[in-house]
């Protein structure tokens, strides 16, 4: 191996590269407009919802109560709510989202506070929509207050101290880091992209450099100089592996960039789900990145897009022609896609068996990696198990390089 | 004569392919003749005749499966990189790189034969004087014409000043003004001392350019010889006549 001859067929393909439009748009161009995109569309989407819950209060009806006017009334001057008199089609109207829920006081609801007789209040709900959600929410909240007091007041007639019909509290708290719950949704699907785009970095130049070469004519001329083979696979594969890596950092770098310029602090801080308190769950939803974990991200990514490089190379170079070499490497967007996507899905967690699936392992930990959590065990097994693979589909591609059958396929 | 060291000297040389569909294809099949130093060997053949895998095999781009060649003194399967480095391979499906400039194409392959800078731009402005490439040197190649990517290609080749030049049918797909420009400058590479293997399949151009010829027909040398010897022995003038006997003809050699 001479570096020497490495080098010039580096030097040459990046010269090539930078001249081709194609690999500048896949390069530059897209991570520069995908990851706004990616941004504006979470972030605004997340947050307009969040919003717009808050300034237009849901409209809820109110069926039955002409016997409970005092509770029917407070209902109606309730904060957050906008109470309608019930249509007869409100069922359809919950549907068609046109009312967010419609609650049902039972006859004699009023009297039955007094009289202690039990009651049940039933809340119409559209199942897993947000506004609906928000409505039963409030609705609740209301009904659980209204509760409270009447149970205070009973408790009251009777001289019991207040914890009398309540023997102990249960609290819930998160003590996972506030980042961590951002993780598991947006978060995770940074590193992802991070993933998706590495290797969509390298189909492009992969194609062009092998099977392109080959079906244009000029792989003999290349491979009758004396340069090595080793030599020539190693300066293509680095020019390869440069394209992927300059798309992942074009990615972080315009990832940077909208999100300052967009001006939603949401690294770290979570501070946009802090503000909307009144929504504080909703805020799972937004974006929050631990920017340490990033960098780990990287670190991970790097022998993958490795990996990446050196089987695109490979399987381009068993192609004829472009087109062919196309049809080889599609399905396989679909072989990195399909573990990138597992790997975000709730309840897939890590453990060393994953660790050893590659790309899998990968969209694991950063998703790990991105809520502050850094499993070291697991991650050296993952980078060491990425490493692997890396180095020996690159050793599997120097091998096919030099065998003249795959080379001069006619 | 004074029996010189061939430059060019190839035993017995044989290539099996592996194919799927045809099975085993013997492309090249047990074909030896030299070439001495300064003289211009043509391979003389039709297509699918073995012409590029021979040739192949002289530039050590596959491996002979059976046989043995000798280039410039080094053997093509013991020492490749030695013979790759002494010989200029001019392969039939030739292209070039469209998004580089001649110059940087010329360079490329310089710097591949391990040449500084300083000789190579002595070599490029050499180079492009002799062909006359002066008015397109720094242009892109994807804006050539068949003629200039040609001539492009013909730099490439010459870049180290090889000995040996292993030019696989160069005149494919030229012009008449073309090619003829490609034939004199192979007679000017002879007269500076190259050795050159020339294969095609146009008569005329094996009798304007080759002191030898090999008739290559289904993978077997035919017949071999200088020109005046093929015709005093088939009793034919005409090579074209020559190559249909020899060819139609079973094994004559
Ligand atoms: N890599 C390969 N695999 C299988 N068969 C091959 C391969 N290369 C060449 N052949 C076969 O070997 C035979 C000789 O081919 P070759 O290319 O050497 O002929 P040629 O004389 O150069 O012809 P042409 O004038 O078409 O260039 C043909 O039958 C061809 O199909
Ligand atoms: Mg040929």
């Amino acid at each position: 191996m001479k570096l020497r001859d490495t080098l010039t067929v580096y030097r040459k393909e990046l010269r090539d590269a930078l001249r081709d439009r194609r690999t500048l748009v896949s390069m530059f161009l897209v991570p520069a407009v995908i990851m706004p995109a990616i941004f504006f569309l979470f972030g605004t989407a997340t947050y307009q919802v969040v919003k717009s819950a808050q300034a237009q209060p849901p409209v809820v009806a109110v069926l039955g109560g002409m016997d409970s006017p005092a509770v029917k009334a407070a209902l109606e001057v309730q904060p957050g709510l906008v109470v309608v008199p019930a249509p007869d089609d409100w069922r359809e109207r919950i549907a068609g989202k046109r009312l967010r829920a419609v609650v049902e006081i039972p006859a004699g609801f009023e009297a039955s506070l007094t009289e202690h007789a039990p009651a049940e209040v039933r809340i119409y709900h559209y199942e897993g929509e947000f506004k609906s959600g928000y409505a039963v929410g409030e609705l609740r909240r209301f009904f659980t207050e209204l509760r409270e007091r009447t149970l205070a007041r009973r408790l009251e007639e009777r001289g019991l101290p207040a914890g009398f019909a309540r023997p102990f509290d249960i609290r819930t708290e998160n003590v996972a880091p506030p980042e961590k719950v951002g993780g598991n949704s947006f978060g995770g699907f940074i590193p992802y992209l991070l993933i998706l785009l590495s290797f969509t970095g390298v189909i492009y130049p992969a194609i062009d450099l092998m099977a392109g070469e080959k079906e244009r004519g000029t792989l003999e001329t290349l491979l009758s100089s004396p340069a090595s083979r080793l030599d020539i696979v190693l300066g293509k594969f680095l020019l390869v592996l440069t394209v992927s890596l300059t798309t992942v950092a074009c990615s972080l770098l315009s990832m940077t960039v909208s999100l300052v310029v967009g001006g939603i602090a949401m690294i770290g801080s979570g501070r946009m789900a802090e503000q909307l308190s009144g929504a504080a769950k909703a805020g799972s939803a937004l974006p929050s990145l631990d920017p340490l974990g990033l960098v780990g991200v990287v670190v991970l990514v790097l022998p993958l897009a490795v990996l990446f490089a050196a089987v695109a190379l490979t399987i381009s170079l068993f192609a004829r022609t472009q087109k062919e070499a196309q049809t080889y490497l599609a399905p396989l967007v679909a072989v990195v896609i399909l573990p990138a996507i597992a790997g975000v899905l709730p309840g897939v967690e890590l453990d060393s068996t994953l660790a050893l699936v590659p790309v899998l392992n990968v969209t694991l930990a950063c998703k790990e990696l991105v809520s502050g959590v850094w499993p070291w065990g697991q991650l050296a097994l993952i980078f060491g198990s990425t490493c692997v693979y890396a180095g020996a589909a690159l050793a599997w591609c120097v091998r096919m390089f030099g065998r003249e059958s795959v080379l001069f396929r006619s | 004569m004074i029996r010189t060291v061939p430059m060019i000297e190839a035993r017995h040389l044989t290539k099996v392919f592996r194919d799927k569909k045809r099975g085993e294809v013997r492309a090249v099949d047990d074909v030896s003749f030299t070439c001495e130093p300064g003289r211009i060997y043509g391979l003389l053949g039709a297509n699918g005749a073995g012409k590029t895998t021979t040739l192949r095999m002289l530039a050590t781009l596959i491996a002979p499966s059976g046989g043995e060649a000798v280039v410039a003194g080094f053997g093509v399967a013991t020492h490749p990189a030695e013979v790759r480095a002494r010989v200029g391979f001019l392969a039939a499906s030739t292209a070039l790189y469209g998004r580089l400039t001649a110059r940087e194409t010329i360079a490329y392959f310089g710097q591949l034969h391990g040449l500084d800078d300083a000789r190579i731009a002595a070599r490029t402005a050499q180079l492009a004087e002799e062909l006359g490439m002066g008015d397109f040197l720094d242009r892109r190649v994807d804006t050539f014409s068949t003629g200039m990517k040609q001539k492009t290609s013909i730099a490439r080749t010459l870049v180290q000043d090889p000995d040996v030049l292993i030019l696989d049918e160069p005149t494919l797909g030229l012009d008449v003004m073309a090619a003829r420009g490609i034939v004199r400058f192979v007679r000017e590479c002879r007269a500076r001392g190259k050795t050159v293997i020339y294969s095609t399949h146009i008569m005329s151009e094996v009798e304007k350019l080759c002191d030898r010829v090999g008739i290559i027909h289904g993978g077997r040398l035919l017949a071999e010889g200088t020109l005046d010897e093929l015709r005093e022995r088939h009793g034919e003038r005409d090579l074209e006549e020559i190559f249909v006997k020899v060819a139609g003809g079973e094994g004559v050699v």
